[in-house]
């Protein structure tokens, strides 16, 4: 969570001092951008349509979002080998096969516009929507951008040239690792989102215990 | 809650020992085998270390990317350089006839070279992307000399570990492990796309490395070092980059 947060804001400053996306291998401030982000940079070569440039924080940023890159994967490499281990993944995440089809998700999604009660299975385990989107994350969206963010490393891209080719080249990676981390953030704000919803205090303690208050106990 | 056997306390004890035991071998030989950058103090050292480190075990001897010259950018991005010293200007008004570039340091001749002395050297190009840490990037052909080719002519000696190199204008000035240094696509480049290199693109003599990040090729190059410490320059960090708050190592 910390190095999430520490490399959103490191990620957002060095994006200040270039704040237009290309696609393709190259791009700069006199070819033509895909889009923009209409804030102003903190570089006066780029053609941000302010006059105003921000101040440079890309020294420290970079140093620290790297770092930060380092405790993530590290964190990530004991997560899934413990989750292979104690096989969270298969046990707690991959949806049991009556969850697998559109009617478990059109009826979680039911239930919520119902406002039903969880019941006491929904309390202790993750319905077919959690359990999908938490895969997606785990799976799918954390391995992405890794990689697109190593395949802006230009010695690493060296030794393993696939890495940005396979992506369309280095801007398309550089847009694609913005757009990847767009999602994760997404998926961040939700997910608090629904555990300030469905009370932090219980939350928290389900999380980090594994405890969980059913409704019964509750009476 | 479960007591803490003694078993649990003893494997618990040798673990302990043997990861920081395990820490301080590798660290040792990952100084051994140049693996530490000289930025690694502070805090964001160990995150340096680690990079650093994981790339030139991955990275010693590959080649950057090259691209066919259908790809060379119709607009290169000549990024802004501070206004030029008087000194430059004196040289870019006699045309560059009287620019030299000194190598010295742990060498067996220090030597001064002219610009027709380097043009005389093996000469080879490349077609290569220059990719600046703020995001933007171009690719253009490079055309000059191997460093390889006059740390050869000077006689570098087996125990250099750093190539220390500096532009005429003040506090400019970087260093690149032996790896980069002797590596075949890192040039001192005199021209670009079939012409002199324009002053703006860091004519009449530029360091290029395209396996780092743009800032690690140096504009107006006048003096390379060869030197086994970079204790001794600047502040120690290795380069005008750490001092400005930027990583050394930019192959990130």
């Amino acid at each position: 969570m910390v190095s999430f947060v520490a490399l959103l804001v490191t990620g957002a400053e060095i994006l200040i001092s270039h704040p237009r996306f290309y696609w393709g291998e190259t791009g700069n401030s006199g070819t033509h951008p895909m889009f923009t982000i209409p804030i102003p940079s903190s570089r006066d070569t780029v053609p941000s349509g302010y006059s105003y440039v921000m101040p440079d924080q890309n020294g420290w940023s970079r140093y620290l979002h790297f770092e930060a890159a380092w405790v993530l994967v590290l964190t990530g490499v004991v997560y899934l080998i413990a989750g292979l281990f104690t096989r969270h993944f298969s046990r707690n995440l991959y949806p049991p096969p009556v969850d697998r089809n559109w009617r478990a998700f059109r009826d979680v999604f039911a239930k919520h516009l119902r406002r039903a009660p969880p019941d006491a299975t929904e309390s202790r385990a993750y319905n077919a929507v959690q359990r999908t989107t938490y895969l997606l994350v785990i799976f799918v969206l954390f391995p992405l951008v890794i990689w697109t963010g190593l395949a802006l490393s230009p010695a690493f891209d060296s030794a393993v040239p696939a890495a940005v080719n396979v992506l369309g080249g280095r801007q398309s990676a550089r847009t694609l690792h913005f757009f990847v981390s767009g999602f994760l953030v997404f998926f961040l704000v939700v997910h608090v989102a629904m555990i300030l919803l469905a009370g932090f205090k219980s939350r928290m303690r389900a999380m980090i215990t594994g405890h969980v208050e059913t409704p019964s106990e509750r009476i | 809650m479960s007591k803490i056997s003694r078993r649990k306390l003893i494997t618990t004890g040798l673990a302990a020992t043997a990861g920081v035991a395990g820490l301080a071998t590798a660290s040792r030989i990952a100084q051994q085998y140049g693996l530490i950058p000289p930025d690694s103090g502070g805090v964001y050292g160990p995150g340096e270390t680690l990079t650093y480190a994981a790339q030139r075990l991955l990275t010693n001897n590959s080649l950057a990317r090259e691209f066919p010259r259908s790809m060379i950018s119709k607009v290169p991005f000549a990024n802004e350089t501070a206004p030029p010293s008087d000194a430059f200007k004196r040289h870019q008004a006699a045309g560059f006839s009287d620019w030299r570039l000194s190598v010295d340091g742990m060498v067996a001749h220090p030597t001064t070279f002219s610009l027709s002395d380097l043009r005389r050297l093996p000469i080879h190009n490349q077609i290569t992307e220059v990719a600046c840490e703020e995001g933007w990037s171009y690719i253009a052909e490079w055309i000059g000399t191997p460093l390889v080719n006059v740390l050869n002519a000077v006689g570098v000696l087996p125990q250099t570990r750093y190539v220390v190199y500096f532009s005429i204008e003040p506090d400019w000035w970087e260093s690149i492990d032996m790896a980069d240094a002797l590596h075949p696509q890192t040039f001192l480049t005199l021209g670009m796309n079939n012409g002199d290199l324009p002053v703006s693109f860091g004519g009449p003599l530029r360091l290029r490395v395209p396996r780092q990040l743009g800032y690690k090729s140096v504009k107006y190059i006048t003096r390379i070092t060869a030197t086994d410490s970079l204790k001794r320059f600047g502040k120690g960090l290795g380069s005008a980059s750490p001092e400005g708050g930027y990583a050394w190592y930019a192959g990130i």
